[in-house]
């Protein structure tokens, strides 16, 4: 027959466990420990609590430029809890909040958003790799490192995550086509949180999800409340497990939202309205866990109280040591030359020298 | 005149060949309702529209290669890259098409389109937004690459860029965005491509630069001129490629002396090609040998130490005394 139909399996799943309304799906609730739904919890305060502070430090002067996660703590935290250890999180420049609970320092962070590339060493055994600022590159790091996992016969997965705008990209296009004909196990994480800075996300594809381009690939891809952090740890903890028992990769489009400014440079005001943000507040993601967890008797207004006095704490000791830090680490202007190389070449160690000199005039002046 | 920053003077030469001409379409990453991250789109979205304003979607080889196939239609795309440090993502499409059509099809068909893109340090941002690479696109047969130093001569640029038959990189310096006002013309103005400019005379030595560092070069020139005695030619390149070297030789044959000062890593960057040049043709007049002041070969720090990292007019002057010296 020269026209004929042929099936695909055009269906997208989509995921809520624990709605705005607080309303939970009993059958679909995921058996968590308490130990784990409180570490969950903890680590979304934490980023909502740091976002502030980082966001008063930058109007200080304190720190440069940076991305505010608020609002995507679920869509974070939920997904990077379905890991373990020796798996691996590439990030982008909004993952705090998954970096943080996935063992890098907060102070590491601030560094880095103050100017100092010192902050990006990562600590010991975190299979992190370091913060990817151009959009979807870090797609295809997944890819390879999958692919290596894989090749060495390991059972660990990749997760990645990117944004929606990030989806139009072609590196994206391409990791999921590479992952798809190898078969690698990387979890592609999508945070769709409505908007690339001003572009809206109806206006950066036609297509209905962003899930459904995995099927492009031959990958099941599917939409969660990427605000229900039990519905995000449910997705993202079936793919990790198709991942490992080397089922392939598997692509999750988070739907939630960018409660803050895309960064500090940025003036949302010109794109979106209040009354849209106001929407999305109500849907935040750390107020419907709190309930969740209060009904389930694992919190109370006292914990949550204590809980608050001891992130600002940590926080507040991590910015002093932040401070610290970098006014140490001001006078090694020198240390741009490190790691460019393994080895320094002789040019580079000439171009050294001459620095040093122009420092030590000015010290001298 | 009114005084204009770079911003709003290339926001005015945009305007004013939008509305001159129906074949300036421009495009790119949040340049229609948000006006662009620096605003030099801003306002064209309400008088143009949607169809000659457009926010693409986040891709920038769709940007420059879209920009392409306009181009070979007839239109006159003026893309935006948000950073330079992203032009890359459409370098296949520059490299491989932009910069070939011309030569593939016999002269068949041209592609007058421009690529603006903001680039170089000294703004305090993160990663990838500090770069000054133009280098590549200098190094490419058949693209035009050009830095202004200012409002005035950025907008009359700008306008030549537009209006050039060739694909034109138009590099602007975040730096110098808004750091002063100049006096604009309102009426059309517009500058050759290929034109360096003297911006300051002198008999002694010359300072040969371009983009962001024109000002810290004067600053050293006026330094020079009070502590030394020493008058220094500074010369504005303007176009990185093609590159005007007779402006500059004439100027080194007359001075013997030279600075070229550039924000683009030391080697193979563009006073590699200039010393070049002077090597070849100004050889027999040079007394000193040349001095480079240039960003360090590595990556651009992060911002704690960029200052240290920019070439600046402490290093000018004292370069140009070692020059002076020999
Ligand atoms: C390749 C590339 N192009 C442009 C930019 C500038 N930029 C930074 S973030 C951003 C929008 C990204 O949107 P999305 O992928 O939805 O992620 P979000 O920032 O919303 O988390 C843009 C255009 C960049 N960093 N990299």
């Amino acid at each position: 027959m020269p026209r004929s139909m042929i099936e695909l399996p055009y269906q997208i799943e989509y995921l809520s466990i624990l709605d705005e309304e607080g309303k939970l799906d009993k059958e679909l609730e995921p058996d968590l420990s308490e130990d784990l739904l409180l570490e969950m919890h903890r680590a979304m305060l934490l980023s909502r609590r740091l976002d502030e502070r980082m966001l008063n430090l930058q109007r200080q002067g304190r720190i440069g430029t940076f991305a505010p996660v608020k609002g995507q703590e679920a869509s974070q935290i939920g997904s990077a809890a379905a890991l373990d250890e020796s798996d691996w999180l590439v990030q982008s420049y909004r993952d705090q909040a998954a970096a943080v609970y996935r063992g890098q320092s907060i102070e590491s962070f601030l560094l880095v958003y103050g100017g100092f590339f010192q902050g990006n060493q990562l600590p010991e055994g975190v299979h992190n790799l370091p913060v990817a600022v151009p959009v979807g590159t870090q797609t295809l790091h997944a890819a390879g490192l999958a692919y290596a996992i894989k090749y060495r016969g390991d059972e660990s997965a990749v997760m990645v995550y990117f944004g929606d705008g990030a989806t139009s990209e072609g590196d994206f296009h391409e990791a999921m086509n590479f992952a798809g004909v190898f078969q690698t196990p990387v979890v592609f994480v999508c945070q769709n949180n409505q908007y690339a800075i001003s572009i809206p996300r109806e206006h950066q594809t036609r297509s209905k999800t962003l899930a459904q381009k995995a099927l492009a690939y031959g990958l099941p891809g599917m939409q969660v409340d990427g605000n229900d952090i039990l519905a995000v740890y449910v997705a993202a903890q079936e793919a990790v497990e198709r991942a490992r028992s080397g089922e392939g990769a598997t692509m999750i489009e988070c739907l939630t939202y960018r409660l803050s400014l895309h960064t500090t440079a940025d003036d949302p005001t010109r794109y979106r309205s209040e009354e849209e943000v106001e929407q999305w507040e109500k849907r935040d993601p750390i107020p419907r866990f709190q309930n969740y967890l209060q009904e389930k008797d694992l919190l109370t207004d006292q914990k949550i109280g204590d809980l608050e006095e001891e992130i600002e704490e940590q926080i507040q000791q991590a910015v002093d040591r932040a401070e610290e830090q970098m006014k140490e680490l001001e006078a090694e202007a020198l240390s741009m030359f490190d790691h460019i190389y393994a080895e320094m070449p002789p040019y580079l160690e000439e171009q050294r020298q001459a620095l040093e000199e122009v420092l030590a005039e000015k010290e001298g002046a | 005149m009114p005084k204009m920053t770079m911003v709003e003077a290339l926001n005015l030469a945009l305007h004013q060949e939008m509305e001159k001409d129906d074949r300036v379409i421009v495009l790119g990453e949040d340049v229609a309702v948000d006006g662009g991250v620096y605003r030099v789109t801003e306002g064209l979205l309400e008088e143009f529209g949607e169809e000659r304003v457009i926010d693409t979607p986040l891709a920038e080889a769709s940007i420059i290669g879209a920009s392409i196939g306009m181009a070979v239609y007839g239109l006159r795309p003026v893309c935006e890259v948000q950073f330079s440090g992203f032009s890359y993502f459409g370098m296949h499409q520059i490299e491989s098409h932009a910069a070939r059509m011309r030569w593939r099809s016999r002269g068949g068909y041209h592609v007058p389109m421009v690529l603006r893109t903001p680039y170089g340090a000294g703004i305090r941002a993160l990663e990838h937004h500090s770069e000054s690479r133009e280098a590549y696109y200098a190094h490419t047969p058949g693209l035009k690459m050009v830095i202004p130093s200012g409002p005035r001569n950025a907008r009359a640029l700008l306008v030549s860029a537009i209006r050039d038959p060739d694909p034109v990189v138009f590099y602007e310096a975040k730096a110098v965005y808004r750091a002063f006002r100049e006096e604009v013309p309102e009426e059309e103005e517009t500058f050759p491509i290929g034109k360096a400019q003297v911006v300051r005379e002198g008999d002694n030595l010359t300072i040969i630069t371009y983009g962001a560092m024109l000002q810290p070069s004067l600053e050293a020139a006026d330094t020079l001129d009070e502590e030394d005695g020493v008058q220094a030619e500074v010369i504005d390149l303007l176009s990185i490629s093609p590159l005007d070297h007779e402006t500059f030789v004439n100027s080194v044959n007359k001075t013997g002396r030279v600075v070229i000062v550039n924000e683009a890593p030391r080697s193979f960057g563009p006073a590699a090609e200039i010393t070049a040049r002077l090597v070849e043709k100004s050889f027999w007049y040079l007394e000193a040998p040349v001095q480079r002041v240039t960003g360090y070969d590595v990556i651009v720090p992060l911002f704690a130490y960029e200052d240290v990292y920019l070439p600046d007019a402490k290093r000018i002057v004292r370069a140009a005394r070692e020059a002076l010296s020999a």
